[in-house]
C-alpha cells in the first residue's frame, strides 16, 4: 500500500470534473430529454391504502383526444413483487400505489385523461403500523405471505424473521451491575432528493429499447426493466443522466417499464416524470421501526449482555433493511453475550427503498440511547464506557466475520482530545454521543482507460457520480499514473458503452469501481513500458514507469530521454496503435467505517423546539481520496439525519393516506437550521485497498438520531424515547413531566 | 376542457369591468398579484382552466405613501419593496417582520402583503400584523370603493368578504403616534420557509410613564380565520405591559384560540404557544414603544 507521506494527488481537493456543467446548468438530468414526437406518460394512483382491483377500463382514456397509449397491470408481466409495485395487478397495497398509465400529447391531456379511466375497488381494512400487524387476527397485506416462507405456519405479516445470537445474554445480565432498556419508535423517513423520478424510453420495430433516466445504477436498471417486461438484458439499452441525488432511492424502478410499454404501444418515444407528491406517495422511503434495546454492564463499565428486538415497516411488499439493522445494531462492541432478533413487517404503505446504511440509523438509535443511558447510570463518560467495549482488529462482529484494521477506537480517542468534546456545552445545552458504523459493500465493476493522441486520459467506468467520485476516480488514476489531474476526465458510461457495474451504493464506489480504475491505469502503465522497451530497444524489465513517465530502471545502460504518457500516445499508432486499459473485479474488502458524533442542543421549554447549537462528526475513512468530498458526505449525512432526529415523518390519517407529502409538512431541515456540522477525518487504511480507501456515504447519516435524542436527554433530564423530536411531542412531554 | 387566459389591464375601471363580465358570463377568474400562492396552487391543489387578471399594472395598486396620520400600500407592492423602506422599518417594523417572513429572498421579491391578506389562509403570516395595526382593506368593484377592517375581512379558511367583481385596491394603516410599537411572532418548527403552527401580533402605545393606553393583539394558525382578540389588548391596557399582564394576554389568547390538530400541531400544542408568542411579541412590542 502506499505511505500516505508518497502521495502526490490523493488527499488533495481541486475542481470536480462535472462541476462546471452542473453550476451552469447545462448538465443533464432526469427530466431534460426531449425527443421529437414525443408523448407525455401519467399515471393512475390508487385512492386507497388497501382495496381488491375488480376492474380496470381503459377505453375511456383512450378515447380522449391526444391520447395514443394506455396501460395496466397485465402490461407488465414479470418482475414479480416489482412487476406489482410498477403496475398493481389484484390488490393495491398502499395509498399511491400505481394502477394504470396513460401517455398523451401533452402532460395535461394524460392527466386529464386519468379521470376516465374507470376502476373498480373492493376496499379492505389498511394495515398501518407494525403494532397492527403483528397483532393476533391482524388483516394479511398479502394472504400468500409466511414467515421465513414457512407455509406450515399460519400467513402472517412478518415476512422473515432474523436472528444473531452469541454467548449466554441470559447469564451476561445476570453478571450485570446495571441493567438499561428501552423501547424505541422511529417513523418512515424519506430521502429527500431534489429531482423527482424521471425518465424517457423508446422502443424500435425490433423491439429494442433505450431509456433515458435518473438512477444511481444503469444495470440494476437494465435488468429490472427487461424483468417486468419479461425481455433480455440485451434488449434495452439504459443511459443514466446526471442525478438530482439518490442516497439510496434511485437503486429501484417505478417508471421505466411503464414508459417502454406506453410507447411500444404507441409508437413513440415517451417520457415520464414524477411529481414531489408522487415521490411521497408512491417511492421507497426507509422502514418506520420499533426497536426495543437492552444492555448490561459491571460497574466497571464492561458489558455482560446485550439485546435487541427489531422490527422494521417494510411497506406493501417484503425487504424492509431490517437485516443491516441486524448487523450494525451492536457493530461497534466487542460482546460475549448478545442476541438480537429481527423482523420484516408488511404494511400498507409504499415499499420501501434503500436510504443512506439502510436500516442502521434506527436499530443504532435504540442501541445508542441505551448505551447513553448506561454511561448515566455508571456516572461515565460515554466516550470512556464505549471505549473500553469497543471493537477493534480481531473482534469478531456481531454478525459474523473477523474485523480487520478497523477505525473505532482512534476515532473514539480522536474525539475525546477534540476542543469541540474538552469544551463542555454552553449554559443551558445539552450534549449527547453516538457511534455509527456502516459495513460497506464491494461487488462488481468495469473501468476502461484509454489515452488521447496527447497523452489526456479519458476514464470510463459505469458507476452513476452521487457524491463527487468522478473526481475521485480521476484523483486516484492521477495518482497512479503519475499525471496531473487535469489532464483526466472521467465519465459514466451507459450500458452499451462500459462495462458491468453494479449499482452505486452501498459505499461501495469509490472503493470497488475506484480499485477497477487504478488496475486499468496499472494496465495502461505496463503497456507504457512495453511500448518504451519497443522505442527503445530494451527489454520491458529493464524499464520503470516514474512521475508518469517510462524510464529505464537503475543500472540499465541506454541513452534515452524519458517518455512520457503524451510521448508514448503520440507515437503510439508506430508501437502497436491506441492505449487502452482495462480492468474489471469483484471487489473483496469493503472495509467498515466508524464515526463517532457529538451534539450539543437548547430545548425551548415553551414551544418544544429544539435548536441544534452544535454538531461534530469523527470519521474513518481509511484514506480521504479527496477530503472536500469526504467532508461533504459528513456534513450531509449528518444534515439528513438531524432533520430525521427533529422533524421528518410521514404522517397518515386512519385510512392510511400520507397528509404530508410535499416538503411543506415534510420538514428536512433547511440551511439556517444547522450549525456548522464541523468534521474531522481519521484514517486508519482499509488493507484491502490499493490507497486504504473505505467507503464514507453511508456511516454519516446512523449516529445523528441518538446522539440528538441523548443531547435532548441532557438538555431535559429525561428521555424522550421516539422520534422525531418535534416541537409538539417535547412539548407534551416537557408538559408530562411537570 | 377551458383555457388558461391571461390579462393585465392598464386601469382600476377596465379591471373591474373585466371582473364583472367575467363573473356575469361564469368564467373562473383569479387575481394575481405576485402569484407565490397563486402559481403554486396552480400546479399542485387546483390545476382547472382560468382567467387571471393581473393587477401589478395599475398605477393605484403601485402606491406606496407614508403620511403623518396613515401609511398606505398598494395591492402590488412586493415585501422586497417594504423591506428596504427603512423608514416604514423604523415605524411598522412588526408589520415589516410579518412581510419578511414570508418565503425566501427570492419569494420576497414578488410576494405582496395584499395577496397574502386575500389569499386568506388562517396562517397567513401578514395578517395578525396588519390586525393588531388597525389596517384597513381599502376594496374597489362595480358599487365603488369601500373600507374593510382587516380582522373583518378573512370569513373563513380561503375566503374573504370581497365580491367576484371586487379586488384589494391597498391597506391604509394608521401611522404610529407617540410611544407605540408593534411585533409580530410566529411559530414554525423551521426557522424558514415554513407555515405558520401559531402566530401573534401585538401593538402597543405607552404614555410617559410607561403605562399602555392602547393595545391590539391579533392571532393566526389557531382558528379558521386570524382573530382579533380584543380580551388581550384589554388585558395590556392600563398595565405597564409587565410579566402579569402579559400572561393575562397570553391566558387570552390561549382563550380565543380554536384550532384543529392537524400534521402541523395538535389543539393543545397550539392553544399553548399562541399565549406563549402573544406574551413574547408582546414584549417586543412594549420595548419597541419605550425606545421611540
Ligand atoms: C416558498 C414559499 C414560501 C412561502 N412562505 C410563506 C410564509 O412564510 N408565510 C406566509 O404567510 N405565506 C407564505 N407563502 C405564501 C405566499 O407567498 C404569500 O401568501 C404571499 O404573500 C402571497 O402574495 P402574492 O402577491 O404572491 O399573492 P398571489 O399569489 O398573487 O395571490 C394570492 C391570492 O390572493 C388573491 N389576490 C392577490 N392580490 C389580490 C388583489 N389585489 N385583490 C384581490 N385578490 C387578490 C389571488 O387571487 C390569490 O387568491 C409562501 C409561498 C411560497 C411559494
Amino acid at each position: 500500500m502506499a505511505e500516505a507521506v508518497d502521495l502526490k494527488a490523493i488527499g488533495t481537493r481541486p475542481v470536480r470534473p462535472d462541476g462546471v456543467e452542473k453550476v451552469t446548468g447545462r448538465a443533464n438530468f432526469g427530466a431534460d430529454l426531449n425527443l421529437p414526437g414525443m408523448l407525455h406518460g401519467k399515471i393512475l394512483r390508487s385512492p386507497h391504502a388497501h382495496a381488491r382491483i375488480k376492474s380496470i377500463d381503459l377505453s375511456g382514456a383512450l378515447a380522449v383526444d391526444g391520447v395514443l397509449a394506455a396501460v395496466s397491470g397485465k402490461d407488465i408481466p414479470g418482475g414479480g413483487d416489482l412487476g406489482d409495485n410498477v403496475l398493481a395487478n389484484e390488490k393495491v397495497l398502499y395509498h399511491g400505489h400505481a394502477v394504470a398509465a396513460v401517455a398523451a400529447r401533452s402532460a395535461f391531456i394524460a392527466e386529464q385523461a386519468l379521470d376516465q379511466i374507470k376502476v373498480e375497488y373492493e376496499v379492505l381494512n389498511p394495515v398501518l403500523s407494525i403494532d397492527d400487524a403483528i397483532a393476533d387476527g391482524a388483516t394479511l397485506v398479502n394472504e400468500s405471505q409466511h414467515t421465513n416462507g414457512d407455509t406450515s405456519q399460519p400467513a402472517s405479516n412478518v415476512a422473515a424473521v432474523t436472528k444473531f445470537e452469541r454467548g449466554d445474554v441470559e447469564k451476561g445480565f445476570a453478571d450485570a451491575d446495571v441493567v438499561v432498556e428501552g423501547e424505541y419508535r422511529v417513523p418512515t423517513a424519506h430521502q429527500g432528493y431534489i429531482e423527482p423520478h424521471a425518465c424517457t424510453a423508446t422502443i424500435n420495430e425490433e423491439g429494442k429499447a433505450t431509456v433515458w433516466c435518473c438512477t444511481q445504477g444503469q444495470f440494476d436498471v437494465r435488468s429490472m426493466t427487461a424483468n417486468c417486461l419479461n425481455k433480455q438484458v440485451s434488449d434495452i439499452r439504459v443511459i443514466p443522466s446526471e442525478i438530482g441525488g439518490g442516497f439510496g432511492g434511485k437503486t429501484t424502478i417505478y417508471l421505466e417499464p411503464v414508459a417502454v410499454k406506453l410507447s411500444e404501444i404507441s409508437g413513440r418515444p415517451v417520457k415520464m416524470v414524477m411529481s414531489r407528491e408522487e415521490v411521497f406517495r408512491a417511492t421507497g422511503p426507509t422502514s418506520a421501526t420499533l426497536c426495543r434495546a437492552k444492555v448490561g454492564a459491571k460497574s466497571d463499565g464492561t458489558i455482560t449482555a446485550a439485546t435487541a428486538w427489531l422490527a422494521y415497516e417494510a411497506g406493501a411488499y417484503p425487504g424492509a433493511p431490517v437485516g443491516p439493522g441486524c448487523m450494525s445494531v451492536l457493530a461497534p462492541y466487542d460482546l460475549e453475550n448478545f442476541r438480537i432478533e429481527g423482523r420484516d413487517v408488511l404494511v400498507n404503505k409504499p415499499k420501501v427503498a434503500a436510504y443512506r446504511a439502510p436500516g442502521a440509523p434506527q436499530s443504532m438509535h435504540a442501541m445508542e440511547c441505551a448505551i447513553d443511558d448506561l454511561a448515566r447510570e455508571l456516572d461515565m463518560d460515554p466516550l470512556d464506557l464505549r471505549l473500553k467495549n469497543a471493537a477493534d482488529e480481531g473482534t469478531v462482529a456481531p454478525y459474523g466475520p473477523q474485523y480487520p484494521a478497523i477505525g473505532l477506537r482512534a476515532c473514539l480517542e480522536a474525539a475525546k482530545v477534540h476542543p469541540n468534546y474538552t469544551t463542555p456545552p454552553a449554559e443551558g445545552q445539552g450534549r449527547g454521543v453516538a457511534v455509527g458504523f456502516w459495513f460497506n459493500i464491494g461487488m462488481q465493476s468495469s473501468a476502461e482507460i484509454r489515452i488521447a493522441e496527447n497523452g489526456a486520459v479519458t476514464i470510463m467506468e459505469g458507476s452513476p457520480d452521487i457524491g463527487g467520485s468522478r473526481a475521485s476516480m480521476c484523483l486516484m488514476a492521477a495518482e497512479t499514473l503519475g499525471i496531473p489531474y487535469e489532464n483526466i476526465n472521467a465519465h459514466v458510461g451507459d450500458t452499451e458503452a462500459t462495462g458491468y457495474c453494479n449499482t452505486t451504493g452501498g459505499s461501495r464506489t469509490t472503493f470497488a469501481t475506484g480499485m477497477a480504475v487504478i488496475e486499468a491505469c496499472e494496465d495502461i502503465i505496463a503497456q507504457c513500458k512495453e511500448r518504451a522497451a519497443l522505442t527503445w530497444e530494451l527489454d520491458v524489465d529493464q524499464v520503470d514507469w516514474e512521475d508518469g513517465q517510462a524510464v529505464p530502471k537503475p543500472g540499465v545502460n541506454a541513452d534515452v530521454k524519458p517518455l512520457s504518457l503524451a510521448d508514448i500516445a503520440r507515437s503510439a499508432g508506430r508501437t502497436g496503435g491506441p492505449l487502452l486499459g482495462r480492468a474489471s473485479l469483484n471487489a473483496q474488502g469493503p472495509g467498515a467505517s466508524f464515526s463517532v458524533n457529538w451534539t450539543d442542543v437548547e430545548v425551548d421549554h415553551e414551544t418544544g423546539k429544539v435548536d441544534v447549537k452544535a454538531f461534530t462528526g469523527v470519521q474513518d475513512a481509511g484514506r480521504a481520496i479527496h477530503p472536500s468530498y469526504v467532508e461533504g458526505q459528513m456534513q450531509g449525512g449528518a444534515v439528513q439525519g438531524l432533520g430525521w432526529a427533529l422533524n421528518e415523518e410521514y404522517i397518515y390519517d386512519a385510512d392510511g393516506v400520507m397528509e404530508n407529502a410535499g416538503f411543506l409538512d415534510y420538514r428536512v431541515p433547511v440551511t439556517s437550521d444547522m450549525p456548522m456540522i464541523d468534521t474531522q477525518i481519521v484514517e486508519v487504511p482499509n488493507p484491502s485497498h490499493p490507497y486504504g480507501v473505505r467507503g464514507v456515504g453511508e456511516t454519516p447519516i446512523v449516529a445523528p438520531l441518538a446522539a440528538t435524542s441523548n443531547a435532548v436527554r441532557d438538555a431535559l433530564g429525561f428521555r424522550i424515547n421516539d422520534l422525531p423530536l418535534s416541537p409538539p411531542r417535547v412539548l407534551a412531554a416537557i408538559d408530562d413531566n411537570e | 376542457m377551458g383555457d388558461y387566459a391571461y390579462a393585465a389591464p392598464a386601469t382600476v375601471d377596465s379591471t373591474v369591468e373585466l371582473l364583472s363580465s367575467s363573473a356575469s358570463s361564469g368564467t373562473r377568474t383569479q387575481v394575481l398579484a405576485g402569484g407565490t400562492d397563486v402559481l403554486v396552487q396552480m400546479r399542485s391543489i387546483d390545476r382547472g382552466p382560468r382567467l387571471i387578471v393581473d393587477v401589478k399594472q395599475l398605477a393605484e395598486t403601485n402606491v406606496l405613501s407614508i403620511g403623518e396620520d396613515e401609511i398606505y400600500i398598494g395591492a402590488a407592492i412586493a415585501s422586497a419593496i417594504l423591506n428596504e423602506n427603512a423608514e416604514l422599518k423604523s415605524k411598522l417594523p412588526g408589520l415589516i417582520e410579518s412581510a419578511d417572513l414570508i418565503g425566501s429572498t427570492q419569494i420576497q421579491g414578488r410576494a405582496t402583503i395584499g395577496g397574502n391578506l386575500c389569499n386568506s389562509s388562517p396562517a397567513g403570516d401578514t395578517i395578525p400584523a396588519l390586525i393588531a395595526n388597525s389596517a384597513v382593506c381599502h376594496i374597489v368593484g362595480a358599487d365603488g370603493e369601500r373600507d374593510v377592517p382587516v380582522e373583518d375581512f378573512v370569513t373563513g379558511v380561503g375566503t374573504n368578504c370581497m365580491a367576484d367583481h371586487e379586488f384589494l385596491l391597498g391597506l391604509r394603516v394608521p401611522a404610529p403616534k407617540g410611544n407605540t410599537g408593534d411585533a409580530y411572532l410566529r411559530f414554525i418548527p423551521r426557522t424558514e420557509m415554513d407555515i405558520a403552527v401559531a402566530g401573534a401580533g401585538v401593538r402597543v402605545t405607552l404614555d410617559d410613564s410607561g403605562t399602555c393606553t392602547a393595545a391590539r393583539v391579533g392571532i393566526g394558525a389557531v382558528a379558521p380565520t386570524p382573530l382579533l382578540v380584543p380580551e388581550a389588548g384589554d388585558a395590556l391596557i392600563g398595565t405597564q405591559v409587565d410579566e402579569e399582564a402579559l400572561n393575562a394576554a397570553a391566558a387570552a389568547c390561549s382563550a380565543a384560540a380554536s384550532p384543529i390538530t392537524d400534521k402541523r400541531g395538535t389543539v393543545e400544542y397550539r392553544i399553548k404557544v399562541v399565549g406563549v408568542l402573544c406574551k413574547r411579541a408582546g414584549a417586543i412590542a412594549r420595548d419597541r414603544a419605550k425606545a421611540r
